[in-house]
């Protein structure tokens, strides 16, 4: 595992490109940055400057090279890279609040943006008028849309939201697709269709992640649970509550391995088997060996006295040393995930290996 | 002793909204918690499931917003040795529960 600071403001989102060269990351800001890896520094080579807003999501397609931006300013941008620029352009999402997250399709000819206007928002580039469109999915959703993620098969879309509600709604549009075959989800699949709504979820919905064959769909809650539903069993949800802080990113790592993390500032493994075998494996941060200084018999009194503690570090003994926001995928297919990587609130980003 | 905390924990007027029916689950349950001798407090608390350490968290919580004579001390005994057993997430579950005890 390698960590490296971006300085000191938080990360909100990071993303990668297609050959993990270039790391696009947005400091808290409304700039996103794009840092090239130059050794073992990375360089800052593009800065993303359009929105007005706090950008609080960004996602990079890998196969058509573009980079979609959305901000708290309400709007969203795609990227495309002419010339050694990036040129904007504005995606009319038609919302009026916030935009909160963005992913792009796995064949990625669209993208769905969640917002606080409690309306997912899928966007598709309209080739007559040169332009992006949007569709909305407005059915159930009561609330801010928290995370996003897409199924496989490019129509299926998963949303996590602060209703307590996690929902898998079908964002297929005619106008760009072909009508997609029954999944385990359902077989009618109109646009905007609900296949599953889990009401109650026990706290706001932070992340969603679809396991690698789309039948398996893992969620993570506020109230420090983490739960799995499962297509092939009926779409039956198996839920732990962990005794943690709560988890604010959830990752599938192969089709039984689940890596999530949050608020404790460490990635946690669980694994998924079958309904009702939902259990925690591990810890994958393995705290650093500090080195113990001697201390005088004045200074460790001292320490007991004024803080009640015997130790003299001010630091957590994880890598990161503030939560852990975003989890993402680095290397490896997504049925064998070899390398993953999480940004937090410390300005730090750390690639971690997996062992399968 | 043991018993005594089983039966009162079990049925708890979460889904009811009756007031008075909470605050009566709730005086009887802080009786219960302060007859127990401070050594027992650990078996007691082990022998509760993953929900019923929950449950007695939210319970302790809600003696905690109406402190009377020794009951504060008491509950805080009973804080630490659930908090042993349920983690910072039964805390956490207490704080994000819609539906209160």
């Amino acid at each position: 595992m390698s960590l490296y600071s971006f300085g000191l403001e938080p990360l909100s989102c990071h993303a990668w490109n297609k050959d993990r060269t270039q790391i696009a990351v947005s400091p808290n800001n409304n700039v996103a940055i794009i840092y090239e890896k130059k050794g073992k520094e990375w360089v800052k080579i593009h800065e993303l400057t359009e929105h007005s807003g706090r950008i609080t999501g960004i996602d990079w397609a890998p196969e058509s090279n573009r980079i979609v931006t959305c901000a708290s300013d309400r709007n969203a941008y795609v990227w495309t890279l002419k010339d050694d620029v990036w040129k904007p352009t504005l995606v009319l999402v038609r919302i009026n609040r916030a935009a909160s997250c963005v992913k792009w399709s796995p064949q990625e000819n669209k993208f769905a943006l969640g917002s606080g206007a409690r309306i997912i928002s899928v966007c598709y580039f309209e080739k007559e008028n040169d332009w992006w469109l949007s569709k909305h999915i407005k059915k159930s959703v009561r609330s801010t849309v928290l995370s996003l993620d897409w199924h496989p098969n490019n129509i299926l879309l998963a949303a996590g939201s602060a209703d307590f509600n996690c929902r898998v709604f079908s964002a297929y549009i005619k106008d760009i697709e072909d009508k997609p075959g029954p999944t385990a989800w359902g077989a009618k699949m109109p646009f905007g269709e609900v296949l599953l709504e889990h009401k109650d979820c026990g706290g706001w919905a932070h992340s969603v992640s679809f396991s690698p064959s789309g039948d398996q769909l893992a969620w993570v809650a506020h109230n420090s649970s983490i739960a799995v539903a499962d297509a092939t069993q009926g779409k039956e949800v198996t839920q732990l509550t962990t005794g943690h802080l709560p988890l604010l990113s959830v990752l599938y790592v192969s089709p039984t391995e689940i890596v999530a993390a949050g608020h404790d500032c460490c990635p946690y493994q669980f694994s998924y088997k079958g309904p009702g075998s939902l259990e925690f494996v591990k810890k994958l941060d393995i705290p650093k060996q500090t080195s113990k200084t001697s201390m005088s018999a004045m200074q460790h009194f001292r320490n007991l006295d004024k803080k009640a503690t015997e130790e003299d570090s001010n630091e957590l003994d994880t890598l990161h040393q503030n939560s852990i926001t975003q989890l993402c995928v680095v290397s490896g297919e997504r049925d064998k995930v070899e390398k993953y990587s999480s940004v937090g609130l410390d300005g730090a980003m750390v690639i971690w290996d997996f062992q399968h | 002793m043991t018993a005594a905390l089983h039966a009162a924990l079990k049925n708890p007027p979460i889904n009811s909204k009756n007031q008075n029916t909470k605050e009566r689950a709730e005086l009887l349950v802080v009786r219960v918690l302060s007859s127990f001798k401070s050594s027992d407090i650990e078996k007691a608390v082990g022998s509760l499931d993953k929900a019923g350490v929950d449950l007695l968290m939210k319970y302790i919580y809600r003696g905690f917003e109406k402190p009377s004579d020794n009951s504060s001390a008491v509950l805080l005994q009973w804080h630490e040795k659930a908090l042993a057993v349920g983690g910072v997430g039964s805390i956490v579950r207490v704080l994000t529960a819609r539906k209160t005890v």
